[in-house]
């Protein structure tokens, strides 16, 4: 396998419990690079659980996580976002008082101004901050954000601030990008866009993993669909194939409720 | 009635040294929870800090005044970080009871029997501020006038160092709050976790605000101790933190120039609410006092019923203060 | 269950009814004699006592103590003595030797006389150490005797009985609303000041300064009666402050940590509007101020602390009943627990909440009548707050019996320390208990972790 196929994240005999409930059991998980991946299932499949563990936002009971072949398990999520992996929110978290244009260049890494001691000197940070503040406005452009610009986070709409969000991620320049049910609450109009902005990130070199419980919406841009139910991965597979697959719609339905959903026969 | 004396003593009050001793507590309140979202109800404890950082190292170390200062400075640093270490994880309103905790056990350590030897128990420390009264170009026991303003010569001298430290810091903190590193604590108190999704190590920076907002609480009780020439335990009280909050509140937390405008609202307000209750004629006040209990001594405790009453109202209607406005309070709705 | 808001709400009405109506009707005619000012003369005062073979406090009566130029006073049976002074300042007090009793002396025969100040605030106490012969002059005990170690068990085990029952309510508070109350410690200095004035001037006089009358007057009533009727003057309070103050900012959507700094605001409010109309003097109860001990066990404990102990068991063990067993105390336990839950299942919680403030401010009225023992004070409440937060957090923030356990500890604990750490300090355990009770386990004994950020 050469470097380009070489999944980008990989996560091996991953647990979680939670009083004697298992939330996560995963044995084996390879996201492929530059594909939009999606994480399906019945509520409470352990999805965003997993997805916190995967940031850094909760640690493992057991388990290895790789992200470009090193061990990321146990690491804070500030320093994930250094190693280029960056994820945003199931309740979006739109900065309220902070600015749009604050928002995003927040998301930049390697600020010389965050450090205490340079901050206090203008001369220098200045100079990157105008650059940070460039690339920011370029990425507002693409989201079509550039009107609310200098308005508080605060006063967006809730699909506005999903866009924020996402474009404050990559921000960060991230491989690889993780959202958490980025179309939650968003109207019609709003989610095109955004539906069209996740599916250019492939072609920037980056890799998208998102959550997801609509399924017209994992049609159009998943190339890839991993189905979770009771902290397992029950079906991997195009998203053609899934939507076939009897024991992912069974699991949704709850026609095999209480058996091993991994051991009933796929169609 | 004097109403002469009352203005002249209002005005007076208006950029007194109370003012300039809360103000500055208030800054490092503002950057512990106007800035960070850190609540802090522990502020008096660093301003005990500095007092007896000061304090303890002239009366029982011997120590150079000057070099008193610095350490005073130094031992605030430290009782940041050590409260810090273990607390920054907690939940604020846990924050807000281990700090009120710690404060009051500073106050009780500091006037037990016990640490008498180092600070003077219950009475205290005096003498050690000589050396800076020896700087002063004003003659301590003389009184200037300027317009409506008066003041002894000792606090002339006092309230020129006070309000150049207090503008000098005021700027530090603009700027601060300003950069990249400002807006990273913004992140944080609007969202930890979000903050640290972008990189930012969050409890670093929690860290460095409770040691910065520290400090420069230690730095008002220095001047405190300094313009009264003794420290005592007992003033520093949780009562003070409280009204300390009170004046950051009145001006609106995550504002520059709150902390001072506050402080000066407060103590004009105080000062001329007392004077004018007890300057009224004998006989009004003789039937206040037997009517609503106005006595002499009741008086003094107006400005605390004002403090709860203030807080309790600003806090329902007006969190944001003078300068926030209603765009970001209702931001604050949850 | 409809007990409590039509009930209170009756004697709140009732008593203002009264109050009011006494002070208009009698007004007019109210001589000044029957107005008696809040504020009373300065005094020394002290209690004649020595320790006698068995270990057992012995308080000598007709003892000769005065002030030059002043006055003076013989010590009564319980060996109190007051000689009262018109002013504030220095006086020098001389004890009269000759007419201490046979075998009696003066720790130190050369110390007749002691001079204090007295303050503007309060009677000035003072001490002479007396001995007898049997006294064992250098008092080595070691520190860890049986004897020291129980007795400070007993008092342990009062003050966490104390202590408990002024931390349920604030543990209540939490759990359903999320609230920490700061004023709690009001709402226990209330319990105190109610008592004291009922026990000096009785329902009439009470109410009637309640409802604006300059000064409480009239007779007295017994003082159980007295901490009866400030329990539920305690509820009266509890339920007005959430009517009042916390409901309406809940339906307006004021955050949390907005919420709770009302409760400081108010904490301060009511602690100083109480300084303001009590004064900042101490005072005792009418009856049973002082007593003497009674020893059992080679144990000390007065005939009202033991009273007062049993009643509080008596009352936490119903409370315990009552969040079990009635329909009322499920529904706040449930609520405490999980409060979308409770609601979903049909819980009034609106209705549950106003139950919890009510029935921990009686709680705490209580507490802080027992409390109010040793002296009665504007502060008291606000003295021990902070002992309170320490049980609370220990035992579970949200949860009845962590409040219980934690309190007991507190209370254990403080007294305990006092065998290592000057008795000055002690406090200072509690503070150091809450906070390393809030880094190592941030849930209590009995709390969940998901309660916590």
């Amino acid at each position: 396998m050469t470097d380009a196929d070489q999944p980008i994240l990989v996560a091996t005999g991953v647990v979680k419990t939670f009083g004697g409930l298992r939330a996560v059991d995963v044995e084996q998980l390879e996201i492929r690079r530059n594909k939009i991946t999606a994480l399906i299932g019945p509520n409470g499949a352990g999805k965003t659980t997993f997805f916190n563990l995967l940031t850094g936002f909760d640690r493992v009971d057991e388990g290895e996580i790789r992200f470009d072949g090193k061990i990321i398990t146990g690491t804070p999520p500030h320093r994930l976002a250094a190693k280029g992996m960056v994820r945003t929110f199931q309740l979006t978290k739109a900065l309220a008082k902070l600015s749009t244009i604050e928002n995003m260049k927040l998301g930049a890494l390697g600020q010389r101004g965050e450090k205490f001691w340079a901050a206090l000197i203008p001369g220098s940070w200045t100079k990157q901050e105008e650059e940070i503040e460039q690339r920011a406005d370029a990425i507002l452009q693409r989201f079509n954000l550039t009107h609310m610009r200098d308005e508080y986070a605060g006063t967006m709409s809730g699909g506005q601030r999903k866009l924020l969000e996402m474009a404050r991620a990559l921000m960060t320049d991230p491989r690889l990008v993780m959202l958490d049910e980025p179309m939650a609450g968003v109207n019609p109009a709003l989610a095109q866009s955004l539906l069209e902005l996740i599916k250019a990130l492939p072609g920037e070199g980056r890799t998208v993993i998102f959550v997801e419980h609509n399924m017209d919406v994992v049609q159009e841009i998943a190339d890839w669909v991993v189905v979770m139910a009771e902290g397992r991965i029950i079906a991997q597979g195009t998203p053609a194939e899934i939507k076939t697959n009897k024991a992912v719609v069974d699991a949704y339905l709850g026609a095999h409720h209480g058996e091993d959903l991994s051991q009933v026969e796929l169609t | 009635m004097d109403w002469g004396f009352i203005f002249e003593r209002s005005f007076s009050a208006m950029i007194g040294p109370e003012v300039v001793v809360y103000a500055l507590a208030a800054v490092g309140l503002n950057v512990h929870f106007g800035y960070t979202g850190l609540m802090n109800f522990g502020q008096v404890g660093f301003m005990a800090a500095g007092a007896y950082g000061v304090g303890v190292s002239v009366y029982w170390l011997g120590w150079n005044f000057w070099v008193g200062i610095i350490f005073a400075f130094v031992y605030a640093g430290v009782l940041a970080l050590l409260l810090g270490l273990p607390t920054l994880r907690l939940r604020a309103d846990y924050l807000s009871l281990v700090t009120i905790a710690a404060s009051e056990t500073i106050r009780l350590l500091a006037r037990s029997r016990v640490m008498r030897p180092i600070t003077g128990g219950v009475e205290g420390v005096n003498q050690f501020a000589g050396p800076f009264y020896d700087l002063s170009p004003f003659e301590l026991g003389q009184f200037y006038s300027f317009g409506p303003f008066k003041y002894l010569g000792r606090d002339v001298w006092v309230l020129l160092v006070g309000w150049t430290l207090l503008i000098l810091i005021t700027l530090m903190v603009r700027q601060l709050m300003r950069s990249p590193w400002g807006r990273t604590l913004r992140a944080i108190r609007e969202d930890e976790d979000a903050a640290r999704a972008l990189g930012k190590n969050s409890y670093f920076y929690k860290m460095q605000s409770l040691m910065l907002g520290g400090m420069i609480g230690a730095v008002a009780g220095v001047l405190q101790v300094i313009q009264k020439a003794s420290v005592q335990a007992d003033t520093f009280n949780p009562v003070i933190t409280f009204t300390i909050w009170t004046i950051l509140i009145i001006g609106g937390p995550g504002r520059v120039w709150s902390p001072i405008i506050g402080s000066s609202i407060y103590w004009t307000l105080i000062v001329f609410i007392e004077n004018t209750l007890r300057q009224l004629p004998p006989d009004v006040r003789s039937t206040l006092e037997d009517t609503v209990q106005l006595s002499d001594f009741n008086i003094s405790m107006l400005r605390f019923i004002l403090v709860g009453l203030g807080l309790m109202l600003l806090a329902r209607f007006r969190p944001q203060g003078i300068f926030g406005s209603r765009e970001e309070m209702a931001l604050d709705r949850r | 269950m409809t007990m409590s808001k039509s009930r209170w709400s009756a004697r709140l009405v009732l008593g203002l009814a009264l109050g009011a109506g006494f002070g208009l009707g009698g007004g007019a005619g109210q001589s000044a004699a029957l107005v008696q000012a809040v504020q009373e003369d300065l005094g020394v005062i002290g209690t004649l006592q020595y320790t006698d073979a068995t270990g057992a406090k012995v308080f000598i009566e007709g003892v000769e103590l005065s002030i030059d130029d002043v006055g003076g006073a013989t010590t009564d049976k319980d060996g109190n003595f007051r000689i009262p002074v018109s002013s504030p300042g220095e006086y020098s007090i001389t004890l009269n030797t000759a007419t201490l009793p046979e075998g009696v002396t003066l720790k130190d025969p050369s110390r007749t006389n002691l001079v204090v100040t007295v303050s503007e605030n309060a009677d000035q106490r003072i001490i002479f150490p007396l001995i007898t012969a049997d006294t064992v002059l250098e008092v080595s005990e070691s520190s860890f005797s049986v004897r020291r170690v129980s007795q400070l068990t007993l008092e342990g085990l009062k003050l966490g009985l104390y202590l408990a029952m002024a931390s349920i309510g604030l543990s209540l508070i939490f759990g359903t609303t999320g609230l920490v109350n700061f004023a709690h410690a009001e709402l226990i200095t209330w319990g105190t000041l109610m008592a004291y004035f009922f026990n000096i001037y009785g329902l009439v006089g009470t109410f009637g300064f309640l409802a604006g009358w300059p000064a409480p007057f009239g007779a007295g009533v017994n003082f159980i009666v007295a901490t009866g009727l400030a329990a539920v003057m305690g509820g009266v309070l509890g339920y007005v402050l959430n009517r009042v103050v916390f409901r309406p900012a809940r339906n307006s959507g004021v955050s949390l940590l907005a919420q709770m700094v009302m409760t400081i605001g108010m904490a301060i409010l009511l602690r100083y509007v109480f300084v303001y109309f009590f004064g900042s003097r101490y005072r005792v109860y009418k009856d049973y101020a002082s007593q003497r001990a009674n020893s059992f066990l080679g144990m000390e404990l007065t005939s009202r602390d033991a009273a007062a102990m049993v009643v509080s068991i008596i009352i936490l063990i119903a409370v315990g009943i009552g969040l079990n067993r009635t329909r009322t105390g499920r529904a706040m336990r449930a609520v405490s627990d999980n409060r979308d839950l409770a609601e979903s299942s049909g819980i009034n919680v609106e209705r549950v909440i106003a139950q919890v403030w009510i029935f921990g401010g009686a709680l705490a009225a209580l507490s802080g009548t027992f409390f109010g023992f040793d002296t009665v004070k504007w502060d008291i409440g606000a003295r021990i707050l902070l002992l309170v937060f320490a049980a609370v957090t220990l035992g579970g923030l949200g949860t009845s019996y962590g409040a219980l356990v934690g309190a007991l500890m507190v209370g254990i604990a403080i007294n305990w320390s006092t065998l290592v750490i000057d008795p000055e300090l002690k406090n200072m355990t509690a503070l150091v208990m809450l906070i390393l009770a809030l880094l190592l386990r941030p849930q209590g004994i009995l709390g969940q972790k998901q309660r916590i950020g």
